[in-house]
């Protein structure tokens, strides 16, 4: 009459395969392949790479196909084989002023050299579902300009001439890595850049949305937001210069925003900056408001006690990995637990009714 | 998966663990930083106890890993089986034959010995956490050995309800000094944590955190002298070995949800049948 739990060992193997049989889905259409996903579900496969931590579009893709599209899932599988890689090095710092920019906008100048360009962006689409597309995705060209040959200034360079915009500290210090060392705080600038780039994009999205809405509010110009490729350098030691080795696709928000001055400052602007992996705009952006809303103490602005200051608070809960892990353990068994919570409560009750009884019976 | 390590992390890696446990166990109860890794099971699975098997296991080790007290709960199965896969040891559900046991919510009926280390995985590390959500807050109460906060917690469980109204994850007092999270198991177990012949290994794996007690370390559960600390279990007998000081797990049985009781450990359990103790309902 009493079930064991047994077996528990078969369920998972058959568990496994039932999955894999999913993932396939009906085997009369065709099986996706993984060059697929990254040509066509590039922004998928970008926002793995950027919160698995990881470049490299054929392993994201390939997550991707194995999650079955849960793209937490995928980067959960990117990280889980990050953490095996050996390091080998570290690149030069990327200078992103040298992108080959293939979008480059900014909200704050109508003009500046280097021009607006949109590149290929849904901003102007009108959300219309492609009928078109559920039967033929074939595309004509798009038309093509000659590259712009010449580096691309940052739009907040021109501001900083005037001394409009506070200029950061310049340091050469190796920034830290919350991958190989555990999260202390308070954690300087550079932590907590490095935290919100790989941090959950609904999260930062949310917490940037709530400073938009007046907790904490500081209105972010978007200065510029540019998307392109930069080159990988690293230096090695045995030639004593650095090579380049690769080339990585990134996106840059560099925000502006207003700050009234202090005793020591005249009234300037101050910036927000956010930096992903591949095409990730709303992310970058994102990062860019939080960044700004976190920066409060250094610029000797009021705590509001709103969420996006609480640097604590945010960077605990932005790590969309670690949550969706504590999240989801809840459905493993707690029977030694409950069982310990019944007791307690049957206990408590017990002695809840009798004292109840005497009451009345007095 | 000859592509691995021996039991999954690099060298590198397990010495910085090795490091932490070390430092825990030379600082008894007391929550020690360490970088946690990505593992290849979710965190609140259990990676910072797989973490901690990871860096202690040896090739001539035999490995015993239990969940709610029960070596085939599926959780358990899995993480047997990954280090079955990624460091080739001896498996056992022999509580006395394993050389290393990870658990989740229970410590083994039977006594360990010197031996044997159990580790433990925790979700929480932080007793105070529930009262204090701040880490930088927490961490300077513990250096300030500020722990008001939790007498005043079960003081007011009292006045509430009669009786300290934690049944499980009872926080303890290790040494006279740190206040200690022993993890969620019921507070049956809690004096088993004292005095202990093995070595005790915490590990949680997304809070980043090990701590650890050597052993014959004294463990105390936080109580008051007039409401003295009691271990507590479902007022039963194991319905199939008859067991009288084991922790029961409760099971409906049928539709009209008629309950047994039976032993959460099962080797525990198991053992004692083989030894010929037959429970009221033993088939």
């Amino acid at each position: 009459m009493y079930v064991a739990v047994k077996g528990g060992e078969r369920a998972i193997d058959n568990a496994h395969a039932w999955l894999a049989e999913e993932r396939r889905g009906d085997p009369n259409v065709a099986e996706l392949s993984v060059a697929q996903i990254r040509e066509q579900l590039k922004l998928a496969v970008n926002r793995v790479m950027a919160e698995g931590s990881l470049c490299d579009p054929d392993l994201a893709a390939l997550a991707i196909k194995q999650a079955r599209g849960d793209l937490i899932e995928a980067i959960f599988l990117i990280r889980a084989y990050r953490t095996t890689l050996p390091r080998f090095g570290a690149t030069a710092p990327v200078d992103t002023a040298q992108m080959a920019c293939d979008r480059r906008i900014s909200a704050t100048f109508k003009d500046a050299p280097g021009g607006q360009v949109l590149g290929p962006t849904f901003d102007y689409t009108h959300r219309l579902l492609d009928f078109q597309l559920a039967a033929d995705g074939e595309v004509p060209d798009a038309p093509v300009a000659p590259p712009r040959e010449e580096a691309t200034p940052h739009i907040t360079g021109f501001l900083n001439q005037e001394g409009l915009i506070q200029s950061e500290p310049e340091s050469d210090e190796t920034p830290p890595d919350l991958t190989r060392e555990p999260l202390e705080l308070p954690a300087g600038r550079p932590l907590r850049l490095q935290n919100l780039t790989r941090g959950d994009e609904g999260f930062i999205l949310g917490m940037a949305y709530s400073t938009q809405r007046g907790y904490a509010r500081n209105h972010a110009f978007v200065g510029e937001l540019r998307i392109g490729t930069c080159v990988l350098e690293l230096e090695l030691p045995e030639l004593g210069f650095a090579v380049e080795i690769g080339e990585v696709e990134l996106t840059e928000c560099e925000t502006m925003n207003q700050f009234a001055g202090s005793k020591t400052e005249p009234p300037q602007f101050t910036r927000g900056y956010g930096l992903v992996f591949g095409q990730s705009e709303r992310k970058a952006i994102s990062m860019a408001l939080v960044d700004r809303a976190l920066r409060w103490k250094e610029l000797g602005e009021d705590d509001m006690g709103a969420p996006a200051q609480d640097e604590e608070f945010v960077l605990y809960h932005s790590d969309n990995i670690q949550a969706t892990g504590f999240l989801e353990h809840i459905k493993l068994p707690h029977y030694v637990d409950f069982q310990a919570e019944l007791e307690l409560v049957r206990r408590l009750r017990r002695e809840a009714m009798s004292s109840g009884h005497q009451e009345a019976a007095e | 998966m000859s592509e691995y390590n021996f039991a999954y992390l690099d060298e590198q890696t397990k010495r910085m663990i090795r490091r932490a446990i070390l430092k825990g166990l030379a600082v008894p109860g007391y929550q020690v930083p360490f970088a946690s890794r990505e593992m290849p099971m979710p965190y609140g699975w259990g990676t910072g106890g797989v973490q901690v098997t990871a860096a202690t296991l040896v090739p001539s080790d035999t490995l015993k890993v239990i969940d709610q007290g029960a070596d085939d709960t599926t959780n358990a199965v899995s993480i047997r089986k990954f280090f079955e896969r990624t460091a080739g040891v001896e498996t056992t559900e022999k509580t006395a034959h394993a050389s290393i046991i990870q658990t989740r919510h229970r410590i083994p009926e039977e006594s360990l010995t010197e031996d044997q280390v159990l580790v433990f995985q925790v979700p929480i590390p932080e007793p105070l956490r529930f009262l204090e959500p701040s880490e930088v807050e927490t961490r300077k109460m513990h250096s300030l050995e500020e722990y008001g906060l939790m007498h005043v917690k079960l003081y007011e469980d009292i006045s509430r309800h009669g009786h300290i109204a934690t049944s499980y994850a009872y926080p303890v007092k290790v040494e006279g000094r740190y206040v200690m999270d022993p993890s969620p198991i019921p507070k049956f177990d809690n004096p088993k944590l004292g005095d202990m012949a093995a070595i005790q290994l915490f590990g949680a794996g997304r809070e980043q955190r090990i701590y650890a007690l050597p052993p014959y370390t004294q463990v105390v559960s936080l109580d008051f002298e007039d409401h003295p600390f009691e271990a507590s279990k479902a007022d039963h007998a194991c319905a199939l070995c008859g067991a009288e000081h084991s922790y029961l797990d409760e099971v409906i049985v049928d539709d009209s949800g008629k309950r047994m009781f039976v032993c959460s450990d099962t080797d525990f359990c198991e053992s004692r049948r083989a030894a010929g103790h037959v429970g009221e309902q033993a088939a």
